[in-house]
């Protein structure tokens, strides 16, 4: 069962109490809304008094004046009514916007702190629909909702009241059509609740979809998928329709039904009006009251039913809510963290083991990493080099703390990064991520990421250093030319210019280069390397690289073979070693080598 | 208002079940309508029957039974109502919907580059949504309002004209107070709801870029900035809400005003025995009849101008004309290709860029052979390749396939020829197999297998616990950054195209593996036409041909070894990618 199919009980005690804390900050505001609330009510309740008055007292004596006084007191409780109503629909939004507001932010924040293998799992489409969506129908509940409840369950107090001390008998046959309305209003629920349990499943089929075809429409199109993706939205497309349709059904028969137990009641109280009236007991200002209370008692409980939805579906949300505010997939900082201002840059692994989906025993584990351990010392440049999908970026993800290590540890500068706040730790490290992200916006602003503290000269310094001054400089705005989502507008390789300036401009103690210059050529590459060369001098840093020329020049290259270590050493130990490397080394150069290239074979000799 | 005359043709669709859905708006009106009367004759007979205690009960159940009779009479029709004109707008909403889809399929590549994705999401939901909003209700309350309206005005004037013209006085202010405040209160939601969708794509920019802010530790900056939106988006919603609460008080006072009147002047006519006590009854009855058509009649003009509001932003989608499409030019005839391309003096821009990105680029690729691209990065080498699958049309000059100009040829004909492996890999959130054999349209799973084979994947698959059913995650993350490039080879490989183009697609695989795929492809390739782009010698070396681009220009050209010999961008090229000791023997 997938979160958009839970359908929520329209009352759940536990789930009530919780919401109810965030109005706890508001709990003053909440007490005046209900309390106007109340006078509201009572005076809704209080009209159809009013018509008795008109017409048992003064049209029945003939009294002007007191017909003037009656209609002019009515008009002044009409007035009055008018302006509490305003500034308690104000109240109610003002108190609803607000808790919604700091919900918004509670979830937005956690998001933040949540690890990524929550967003290895978690469609960010979905996870957008829980900070805007969901939150939204929150809103109806704290406004709306809560206080409107008490409103209605007021009105009906007070019709009530009005009724049975007018006229007892009357109340009790005007109100012996409730049980049928009750019935059919279960039996309304109980099948619009499936409807619409249909409905929001269809319709978190067709957001998702939409979502994926619409970033992925390139591949569509150039598989000439179009059609078949259309029939596969056709039908999401239909099920969603019929699931609609059959919605309406329901409510085509509930409206009209509520509307025919109202008739049934006018109709006993006529009747009833009748057999009463002959033994005096009855005024035809009751009756009237009478025909007026029965139109106002059926709005709150119309309203009622819709309050319903709005809970059924408030509780909903607030399910799928705090069942992501209860998710603690996260990384936790330590207790008592050691502070970390400054690095040296020493890193060492300690018998590393890690699994993105541990099994239940080691035994059954698929182990991504096994048994790793290497030191790197501060200063020196590491190269790991492997066959893809051998482990090379998950090491960096650990270092980064980004996972959790299932055995062994992870040293900085001889501290665990367990024991180490992860702001602290990540503030001295600079990932240049094998998949490139940009931010919409501009140029600057994705080298920065929004912090002030990088001068604008520092950003055009990385730029420059990476030479993506070039090209930068040849658009429109420069460095404030605008970026497309995900910088569709540029070239990889140019992207990825732009992400290696962010981690340059972070001016890290350790610089980890994840395939950084993969799509980039090999003559921009060599220029950032020599513009990097003295940068680097007194740092860390790690480079990952197929391209065996972009780290021939480490202090150590590190050899992964399926989550393990093979080989470590120099380029030239390693040639010399006759193992992976110089396999690889010899398929990335031995046919260039042949032939007439004398470099070639002097080359392979090695 | 004129952009809702496109839903013409959908309701067109629908003209018999919405003509029946009308008659049924006015049917049960005049089932409506007549109630109150009902009541105020019970009243009167019941008065009577108190002054001359002389009571007719059969009188009284007489009127309740019609009152009921009448109630559930006009309840059908009202089911009958909501059964054909609200099912319609949905099946409106359906059709538009899947129209909107398909159009958009239709657009150009340069489109959706410059169209956030949230924008279209938006417009596919909630200007849809809208757009149904307004059909139903559009359709039904002004039918019904004009029904019920003139119906009880006419009983009421028949019953005491100067009492239903005093009483009439607040009404149309009614009106006039929906519609501007409606007016008002829409400018408003209008800015509110801008503000909710910047908060939305703030949220979707931070969830997908949720690596970057946590390797750089950006979270409190994005928080920070958050924060800033939501607090906009809470005043905009608080101005919102001032205007919209003036609404309902407002209206009941207005129609307060109506009751007051009736009560007041009815009451002394009755006094003066002009107007019997059930007749004011029955008026009281008409006038809370009157209040919601004329609080509709405002609503649903706002309402109404809400759908055009959506219309005129879908029209806006549906208006864009496909750029690249089949023309009155396209041979139908074409169904297969040979693999031939060429380029005559093509230029191109890219649409919004301030210059060319190709420039007078002569080429030609024989069908069956290997053409290799090297080029500086932002060269121009990727928009080349997409101009082959016409994902991009050139600016000027001529790209023809096997001699025809490329805009004769069917698109679906070219591109079901060619298997192109892009430079951002993009998979879907569904199964290995799926993503693979999304390539075809009858791939078994041995096709599956077999492509996997080849691209070197199969070995990764088979490694995972599920195989080829494992899951991928959005855009293909839990897959390391080589398989997904594997995937998406396997991909292109499956449909055993006459051109396959792989756009730095090795990137991120080792040379080994790189090698392993190169010799597999060269094999399935044969007599058929390659396009790689590399920025590895040891990927292009062999091709029968390799250019390489500056600026959007084909600077040089030619075999691996004459351009080694040539000494230019591409020896230099060779140069750098040996090793440092290889050099020094030099
Ligand atoms: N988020 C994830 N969830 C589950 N499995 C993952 C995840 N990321 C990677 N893997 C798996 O872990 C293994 C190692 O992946 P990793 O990304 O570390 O490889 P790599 O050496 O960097 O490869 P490449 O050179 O292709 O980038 C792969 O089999 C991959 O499928
Ligand atoms: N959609 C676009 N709109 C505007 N300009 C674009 C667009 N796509 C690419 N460009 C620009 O056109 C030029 C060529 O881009 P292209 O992607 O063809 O380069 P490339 O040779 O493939 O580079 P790389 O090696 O980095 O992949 C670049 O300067 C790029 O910024
Ligand atoms: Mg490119």
């Amino acid at each position: 069962m997938t979160d958009e199919e839970i359908l929520g009980k329209a009352y759940d005690t536990s789930l009530m109490k919780r919401l109810l804390k965030y109005l706890r900050p508001y709990k003053w505001h909440v007490v005046l809304g209900i309390v106007l609330s109340i006078v509201v009510s009572s005076m809704e309740a209080v009209r159809p008094y009013f018509t008795k008055i008109a017409v048992d007292e003064n049209i029945a004596n003939g009294d002007h004046e007191g017909l003037l006084f009656t209609a002019l007191a009515f008009l002044g409780v009409l007035v009055f009514r008018g302006l509490i109503q305003y500034f308690n629909a104000y109240l109610t939004q003002w108190i609803g916007q607000k808790t919604i507001f700091d919900l918004r932010m509670q979830v937005f924040e956690h998001l933040q702190n949540l690890g990524l293998k929550f967003y290895d799992k978690n469609p960010i489409g979905r996870l957008i629909t829980r900070v805007t969506n969901d939150i939204e129908v929150l809103n109806e509940m704290f406004s709306s909702g809560i206080v409107m409840v008490f409103s209605d369950v007021f009105t009906i107090i007070g019709i009530l009241y009005f009724m049975f001390s007018m006229n007892w008998k009357l109340a009790l046959i005007s109100l012996s059509v409730l049980p049928l309305l009750f019935y059919g209003t279960f039996l309304f629920r109980k099948k619009a609740r499936e409807a619409y349990r249909e409905v929001r499943i269809q319709i978190a089929r067709i957001n998702t979809f939409m979502q994926e075809h619409i970033t992925g429409m390139m591949v569509d199109q150039v598989f000439n998928r179009e059609a078949k993706s259309y029939n596969q939205f056709d039908n999401i497309n239909a099920a969603h329709r019929d699931a609609n349709i059959k919605s309406i059904f329901y409510y085509a028969l509930f409206y009209p039904g509520v509307d025919l137990i109202g008739a049934i009641a006018i109709g006993l109280i006529i009747w009833y009006a009748g057999v009463e009236a002959i033994g005096g007991t009855v005024t035809i200002g009751t009756v009237m009251a009478f025909l007026q209370f029965n139109e106002m008692f059926w709005r709150p409980i119309r309203d009622l039913s819709e309050k319903y939805n709005i809970m059924q579906t408030a509780m909903a949300s607030s399910e799928r809510l705090f069942k992501l505010l209860d998710d603690r997939t996260m990384i936790d900082d330590p207790v008592a963290p050691v502070p970390l201002n400054a690095v040296r840059g020493d890193i060492e692994f300690r018998n590393v083991w890690f699994a993105y989906n541990p099994g239940p025993t080691d035994a059954e584990t698929e182990w991504i990493l096994k048994n790793i351990s290497f030191t790197i010392k501060a200063g020196e440049t590491a190269a790991f080099v492997g066959h893809t999908g051998a482990g090379k970026t998950t090491i960096i993800s650990l270092l980064g703390r980004f996972y959790d290590v299932q055995k062994g540890e992870i040293l900085i500068d001889g501290v665990n990064i367990k024991d180490i706040r992860q702001k602290d730790l990540r503030k001295h490290i600079s990932v240049v991520l094998q998949d490139v992200f940009l931010f919409s916006g501009d140029i600057a602003s994705n080298i920065n990421l929004g912090n002030e503290a990088i001068s604008f000269e520092a950003v055009q310094r990385a730029a420059r250093t990476v030479g993506a001054n070039g090209f930068i400089e040849q658009l429109s705005n420069t460095y404030h030319a605008e970026v497309k989502e995900r910088g569709s507008t540029l070239s990889v390789g140019q992207k990825q210019l732009i992400s290696f300036a962010r981690a340059l401009a972070f001016n890290p103690a350790i610089l980890i280069l994840d395939e950084a210059t993969s799509n980039v050529d090999t003559e921009t590459e060599l220029l950032i390397q020599s513009a990097i060369h003295s940068l680097l001098e007194g740092r860390t840093s790690i480079v990952i690289a197929h391209r065996l020329s972009t780290i021939q020049n480490a202090d150590k290259i590190i050899v992964m073979h399926k989550g393990e270590i093979r080989e470590t050493g120099t380029h030239q130990e390693l040639l010399a070693h006759g193992g992976i490397y110089y396999k690889l080394y010899q398929l990335q150069y031995k046919e260039q080598e042949t032939g007439s290239r004398p470099v070639v074979q002097i080359g392979l000799r090695v | 208002m004129k952009s809702l005359l496109r839903l013409r043709p959908y309701l067109a669709r629908y003209k018999r079940t919405l003509l029946l859905g009308l008659l049924t708006v006015v049917a049960s009106n005049l089932f409506t309508v007549a109630q109150p009367t009902f009541v105020g004759h019970a009243v009167d007979s019941l008065k009577r029957g108190l002054e001359t205690n002389n009571l007719e009960q059969t009188d009284l159940l007489f009127w309740a039974g019609a009152i009921v009779l009448f109630n559930l009479i006009a309840g059908g029709f009202t089911f009958l109502t909501r059964q054909t004109i609200i099912v319609v707008s949905r099946k409106i909403e359906y059709d538009m919907r899947n129209d909107f889809l398909g159009h958009i399929q239709k657009l150009s590549l340069s489109y959706f580059q410059n169209t956030p994705t949230g924008d279209l999401m938006a417009h596919a939901t909630n200007d849809i949504s809208a757009v149904r909003n307004s059909l139903g209700p559009g359709i039904m309350y002004p039918t019904d309002t004009l029904m019920t309206f003139t119906m009880a005005i006419a009983v009421m004037l028949y019953t005491d004209w100067q009492l239903t013209l005093l009483a009439m006085i607040p009404l149309p202010l009614v009106s006039f107070a929906v519609y501007r405040l409606g007016k008002l209160v829409h400018q408003k939601f209008e800015e509110r709801q801008e503000q909710y969708s910047n908060l939305t794509t703030r949220a979707q920019e931070n969830l997908s870029g949720i690596r970057v802010v946590k390797a750089y530790v950006r979270e409190a900056h994005e928080i920070g900035l958050f924060r800033v939106m939501s607090f906009d988006y809470l005043k905009k919603n608080l101005v919102l809400a001032r205007v919209q609460s003036i609404m309902w008080p407002l209206m009941f006072l207005l129609v307060g005003f109506s009751l007051v009147i009736t009560l007041y002047v009815g009451g002394l006519r009755v006094i003066n025995h002009n107007l019997t006590i059930g007749q004011l009854t029955a008026f009281f009855g008409y006038l809370v009849m009157l209040i919601w058509p004329m609080i509709a009649f405002g609503w649903v003009i706002n309402i109404l101008q809400q759908g055009a509001a959506s219309m005129g932003r879908l029209a806006k989608i549906l208006d864009t004309e496909p750029e690249i499409r089949d023309t009155a030019t396209t041979d139908h005839a074409i169904s297969h290709v040979r693999g031939e391309i060429e380029f005559r003096n093509v230029h191109f821009t890219h649409k919004g860029a301030n210059r060319e990105s190709l420039t007078g680029i002569d080429l030609t690729v024989p069908a069956g052979t290997t053409l290799a691209i090297v080029g500086y990065t932002g060269a121009g080498k990727s928009t080349l390749v997409n101009m082959m699958s016409r994902m991009y049309d050139v600016t000027s000059g001529e790209l023809c396939i096997d001699g025809r100009n490329v805009k004769e040829i069917p698109l679906q004909a070219l591109r079901s020829n060619i298997g192109y492996v892009p430079q951002e890999t993009f998979l879907f959130s569904d199964t290995i197999s799926e993503n693979i054999g999304y390539g075809t349209d009858n791939g078994t799973d041995e096709h599956v297998q077999e492509a996997a084979e080849i691209s070197r994947i199969a070995h990764d698959v088979s490694d995972f616990p599920k195989g080829y059913a494992t899951m991928l995650g959005e855009r293909g993350i839990t897959l390391s950054g080589g398989q997904k490039q594997r995937t998406s080879i396997a991909r292109a490989v499956i449909r055993t195209p006459k051109i396959l183009i792989l756009d730095d697609a090795l990137s991120a695989v080792d040379t080994y593996t790189e090698e392993e795929i190169l010799k597999r492809l060269r094999t399935i390739m044969k007599g058929r036409t390659s396009i790689i782009i590399s920025h590895r010698i040891s990927t292009v070396k062999d091709a029968d041909q390799i250019i390489v681009l500056n600026e959007g220009r084909i600077v040089e050209r030619g075999s691996h070894d004459e351009l080694v010999d040539l000494g230019g961008i591409y020896a230099e090229l060779h140069r750098k990618q040996l090793l440092e000791e290889e050099l020094e023997q030099l």
